[in-house]
C-alpha cells in the first residue's frame, strides 16, 4: 500500500479523561465513559484500559516494604544512589508506556483513536485523540 | 447512524525514514532547543537544564556560606584542641555531618519540587467547556472551584488561571516561581526553591542534619572553652585568650540552633501528621471539626505510616521535561532531531525505547501529513487540534517569542504552545523525548492561527466549539 493511497487522518477532536481524586492524591483516572467515544469504542474496552492504567499507577505508588527500603537506602547514601539507579516508579512508568503502545496498536488505532501517555500531560489527563472518519470508500 | 468504515491508522505503514535529504537540510537550519529554554515559569536553569532553581535564589549562597564558614572555623580551631584532648572522632563526625548537610541542601535547591506543567491549549479548552460560564460578560470570570470528596471529606479544588487547569488537591501555585507545585509546602528563600512533593524529604533531611551539625559544633565549642578554663584559668580568661571569633561564632551557633531546632521540630510534627506548612498555616484541617480526631483526609492516622509515606515513599518522577528537545523544523521535526540527538543524552536506553514507542506512533501519524506535504487547514476549531498532531516539529522560534514562550516572560498564558520541559537528570530521561511537546507546538505555517489564539487568553477564553 503506497502512502499516497492512504488517507491522512485528520484530528477531529480530543477527549480528556480527568483524574479521580476520591481516594486522595494517588494517580487514578476516572472510568466514566466519555460520550464522544460512544460511536467508536466499547464501554468495556475503555474501562478496562483505564482500570489497568489505574492499577499500574497504584503499583508505582504502592507503599510497602520495597519502597521503604528504597527510600531508606536513598537517605543513607544522601540520595546519591538515584544517580545510578532507576527508581521503582520509573520502572513502572516504562511498563505503562509499553502498555499504552500495545493498546494503541491493538485497539485504538484500528478505530481511529490514539491514546496519549498521561505522563506527557503531567499525569493530569489521559488524552484520547479522535481522528476524523475518512474512509476511502464512503460511497458518496 | 451512518455506516462508516474507519480509516485504520496503521503506524507501521506510515513510517518515513528520517534520513530523507529534504529533512536533513531543513533540520540543520536551527539549533535544536531544549524545553527548559522556553519554560513558562520563573525558574532558572543551569547545566543545560540539569539544574533548576527559583528566580530569586539570592539567599542560597548566604546559607551555603554560613554553613561552610562555621564548619571551617570549627575544623580549623576547635578540632586540633579537641582531637588532642578528647578523641579523633570529633572531626570525623563533624565531617560526615557537614557533607550530609551540604548534599541535602544542594539536592533540595536543585531538584524540581513537583512542578505541574501547564495545560496544553486543548486541555484548557476542554476544561473551559465544562465550566459553566453562561451569561458572564465580565472580563475575568469569578474564581472557579470544584468540590470533590476525598475519603468522605469535602475538598475544594481551585482553578489556576495561570496554568489553566484545576489544581490537584494539595497543590498550590507559587507566585515567586510562577508554577503550580504539587504538595506545596512553602517557598524557602534559604534554599532558593519551593519545597514540594519531590524535594520535601531532602529539605527535611537538610534541616535535621543541620540541627545535628549546629548542636554538635555548639557542644564542641562549649567543651573546648570548658576544657581550657579547667586548665587553671577562669572562664572569662579562657574566652579572652581565644581568638576574638568566639563571640560571633557562638552567637551564630546559638541563634541558628534555636531557629533550626524549632523548624525541625515543627516539620517533624508536620511529617507525623501528614500536613504541609501551607495547610497548617491556612488551618485547612483545623479544629473546625472538633468532633473528628483528624480533619486531614490525607493522614493515615498513624504517626509511623505518615512518616514513612512522606519521607520514604516512592520518589515521583519529574513531570516537566527539562532536557527534552523542542521540535524545530516542520518536516520530521523532533522525530529525527530527537532520535538522532537525544540518544547521547539519554542515559538509559530502555527509557529511550519506551518513550520512543509512543513517539513512533505519533510520528507516523504526523509524518503522514508531512510526507504528503499536506498542511492541515481548516477552521480555527480544528486547526489548533490539527496543529497539535501535525506539528511534530518546530516550535517555530518565530512563534515562540511571539507566543510569549520565552523564559523571561513569567506568565504567558495558554496559547503559547510552548510546552514545559522535562528534568535533565539521567534518571528522568524517561520524559526527555516527549512527543507531547512536539504536539503542542504549532507548525510555522499555522503560526498565524496560533497567534490569534495567543492574543486572546486574557479576554476570557476562546470558546472552541
Amino acid at each position: 500500500v503506497r502512502l499516497q493511497d492512504l488517507q491522512q487522518p485528520a484530528v477531529s477532536s480530543k477527549v480528556f479523561v480527568q483524574r479521580d481524586y476520591s481516594s486522595g492524591t494517588i494517580c487514578k483516572f476516572q472510568t466514566k465513559f466519555p460520550s464522544e467515544l460512544e460511536s467508536r469504542l466499547d464501554k468495556q474496552q475503555f474501562e478496562e484500559t483505564i482500570q489497568t492504567l489505574n492499577n499500574l499507577y497504584a503499583e508505582a505508588e504502592k507503599l510497602g516494604g520495597k519502597s521503604y527500603l528504597e527510600g531508606c537506602l536513598a537517605c543513607l547514601t544522601a540520595y546519591t544512589v538515584f544517580l545510578c539507579m532507576e527508581t521503582h516508579y520509573e520502572k513502572v512508568l516504562k511498563k505503562i508506556a509499553r502498555y499504552i503502545k500495545d493498546q494503541n496498536e491493538k485497539i485504538y488505532a484500528p478505530r481511529g483513536l490514539l491514546l496519549t501517555d498521561p505522563i506527557e500531560r503531567g499525569l493530569r489527563v489521559v488524552e484520547i485523540t479522535i481522528f476524523e472518519d475518512r474512509s476511502i470508500g464512503s460511497g458518496r | 447512524m451512518k455506516n462508516c468504515e474507519y480509516q485504520q491508522i496503521d503506524p507501521r505503514a506510515l513510517s518515513v525514514s528520517p534520513s530523507s535529504a529534504q529533512n536533513h537540510t531543513e533540520k540543520r537550519v536551527q539549533r535544536p532547543r531544549r524545553k527548559w529554554e522556553v519554560f513558562p515559569g520563573k525558574n532558572r536553569f543551569y547545566c543545560d537544564g540539569r539544574i533548576i532553581l527559583a528566580r530569586q535564589s539570592g539567599v542560597l549562597p548566604l546559607t551555603l556560606g554560613l554553613i561552610v564558614v562555621t564548619c571551617g572555623l570549627f575544623f580549623a580551631f576547635d578540632c586540633p584542641f579537641l582531637v588532642k584532648h578528647l578523641t579523633v572522632f570529633i572531626p570525623v563526625i563533624g565531617g560526615v555531618l557537614f557533607v550530609f548537610v551540604v548534599l541535602s541542601l544542594l539536592r533540595t535547591s536543585f531538584t524540581d519540587p513537583g512542578i505541574l506543567p501547564r495545560a496544553t491549549p486543548d486541555e484548557a479548552a476542554d476544561v473551559e467547556k465544562q465550566i459553566d460560564t453562561s451569561g458572564s460578560s465580565t472580563y475575568r470570570p469569578p474564581p472557579r472551584t470544584k468540590e470533590i470528596l476525598i475519603n468522605q471529606q469535602v475538598v475544594k479544588l481551585k482553578y489556576c488561571f495561570t496554568c489553566k487547569t484545576f489544581r490537584p488537591p494539595r497543590t498550590s501555585h507559587c507566585s515567586l516561581c510562577d508554577n503550580c507545585v504539587e504538595r506545596f509546602d512553602h517557598h524557602c528563600p534559604w534554599v532558593g526553591n519551593c519545597v514540594g512533593k519531590r524535594n520535601y524529604r531532602f529539605f527535611y533531611s537538610f534541616i535535621i542534619s543541620l540541627s545535628f551539625l549546629t548542636s554538635f559544633i555548639f557542644g564542641c565549642v562549649i567543651t573546648h572553652i570548658t576544657l581550657r578554663s579547667q586548665a587553671g584559668k577562669s572562664l572569662v580568661q579562657a574566652i579572652q585568650e581565644s581568638p576574638a571569633r568566639y563571640p560571633l561564632y557562638l552567637v551564630i551557633c546559638f541563634f541558628s540552633i534555636w531557629s533550626i531546632l524549632g523548624l525541625s521540630g515543627f516539620h517533624t510534627y508536620l511529617v507525623a501528621s501528614n500536613l504541609t506548612t501551607n495547610e497548617d498555616i491556612k488551618g485547612s484541617w483545623s479544629s473546625k471539626r472538633a468532633a473528628e480526631e483528624s480533619g486531614n483526609p490525607y493522614s493515615y492516622n498513624s504517626i509511623i505510616t505518615n512518616c514513612c509515606v512522606t519521607l520514604c515513599g516512592p520518589m515521583p518522577p519529574s513531570l516537566i521535561d527539562r532536557r527534552g528537545f523542542l521540535p524545530i523544523d516542520e518536516a520530521i521535526p523532533a522525530a529525527s532531531a530527537s532520535e538522532i540527538e537525544l540518544p547521547p543524552f539519554v542515559a538509559k536506553n530502555d527509557a529511550h525505547m519506551c518513550t520512543q514507542s509512543t513517539k513512533d506512533v505519533l510520528e507516523r501519524v504526523v509524518h503522514s501529513f508531512d510526507y504528503q506535504g499536506l498542511c492541515p487547514t481548516g477552521t480555527p476549531k480544528t486547526s489548533p487540534l490539527a496543529l497539535e498532531v501535525s506539528s511534530t516539529a518546530a516550535p517555530s522560534p518565530e512563534t515562540s517569542p511571539s507566543a510569549g514562550c520565552s523564559r523571561q516572560l513569567a506568565r504567558h498564558p495558554v496559547a503559547a504552545p510552548c510546552p514545559p520541559f522535562s528534568s535533565s537528570n539521567k534518571r528522568d530521561s524517561l520524559h526527555s523525548i516527549n512527543p507531547a511537546f512536539r504536539l503542542a507546538s504549532p507548525s510555522p505555517s499555522l503560526s498565524r492561527t496560533t497567534l490569534i489564539l495567543g492574543d486572546a487568553p486574557d479576554i476570557g477564553f476562546i470558546p472552541l466549539p
